[in-house]
């Protein structure tokens, strides 16, 4: 569909002719519910994002849903040890298609400095993501670059959306 | 904090333990545990004795030592009544140590993080199970002999060697994305 404002515009009886893809894309970028799966201390600068000062809802994402059926996005914030590895796995096997998935901080993206008996080192050994966010951990401005950049992916991809 | 270190051996632990108790430490604050295996046995060459200029410390003759800190707190104004006390007991790999949780109960918890993290048996808790990690994990990552690149990953690569990004490379491929 394209925007009401572009309808509103129209002559009586008018059309608008858009590729499927871009229509498909442009509603699940503006329409992103996110599974925030909160484990360490990057948890706070989810929260500074996601709260009314930074605002993430301006991107089309304020939507948090504790159920993985009823998410799009699973936002790993936080270390990942090896021992809830396979419950993020589930997690991330219970989400529906079309999904994404957001590695938030430094610990998501490589174990970060926890070079250890105990940490996964980097969550795409586990599962695939689509934008990673470093920082230790990432300012709020980075986080809505990240969200920027995978609404961006999500527009491309059209109907392959994961 | 701590004004007092005793050093007892592994056999009196629980007798010391137990009249510290009656003499009012209520409190068990910590139960942790060191690894002195390699303890100054390294060759001197390779620099760490300047940390120590009134020389190189000695080897200990027992592999572990248990630190067991002990509070006395006031039940009514629930204000420290006494200074702190730090027991440090030697013990080695097959001494019979026994637990203190008939003295303090949440010395449960912290001797299973003892034997998960060091591998240090209680002689009266035989079913004893780890605390922290995961049931499937194979030896103690604390101990001194523990290979340090060493991992045991549940589900994931199972030799533990860094991954690359798959799936990154993959939607770099198909999506042209900036």
């Amino acid at each position: 569909m394209p925007p009401m404002s572009l309808m509103e515009q129209l002559p009586e009886g008018g059309l608008v002719a858009t590729r499927l893809d871009d229509a498909l894309g442009w509603a699940r970028k503006y329409s992103i519910f996110q599974y925030p799966f909160v484990t360490a201390c990057c948890g706070m600068e989810y929260m500074s994002a996601a709260a009314s000062h930074y605002d993430m809802d301006r991107f089309g994402a304020g939507f948090p849903r504790f159920s993985p059926r009823q998410a799009d996005l699973l936002m790993v914030v936080g270390t990942i040890s090896h021992k809830i590895a396979p419950v993020l796995r589930r997690i991330y096997d219970q989400m529906a298609a079309p999904k994404w998935v957001v590695a938030f901080g430094v610990c998501t993206c490589t174990g970060g400095f926890y070079d250890d008996y105990s940490t996964v080192q980097g969550i795409d050994t586990i599962l695939p993501v689509d934008v990673y966010i470093p920082g230790c951990p990432p300012r709020p401005e980075a986080v809505l670059h990240g969200l920027s950049l995978l609404q961006e992916k999500i527009q491309k991809q059209g109907r392959r959306g994961r | 904090m701590i004004s007092e270190t005793r050093t007892v051996a592994c056999a009196q632990a629980l007798d010391t333990l137990s009249r510290l108790k009656a003499e009012g430490y209520n409190l068990l604050v910590d139960l942790t545990a060191l690894d002195y295996s390699v303890y100054g046995k390294r060759p001197a060459s390779m620099g760490w004795e300047q940390n120590f200029p009134s020389g190189a410390p000695a080897p200990r003759p027992e592999r572990f030592e248990l630190v067991y800190r002990l509070a006395s707190l006031d039940p009514v104004t629930g204000l420290e009544a006494k200074p702190r006390v730090e027991v440090r007991v030697s013990c080695g790999e097959g001494s019979s140590l026994l637990s203190v949780m008939s003295l303090w109960p949440n010395a449960d918890w912290l001797e299973r993080e003892v034997w998960d993290m060091f591998g240090i048996k209680f002689a009266d808790r035989p079913g004893i199970k780890r605390l922290l990690l995961y049931e499937e994990f194979v030896g103690h990552p604390l101990r001194k002999d523990y290979p340090v690149n060493k991992r045991q990953p549940l589900i994931g690569p199972k030799s533990g060697e860094l991954a690359g990004s798959p799936s990154f490379n993959i939607a770099r491929q198909e999506i042209p994305f900036e």
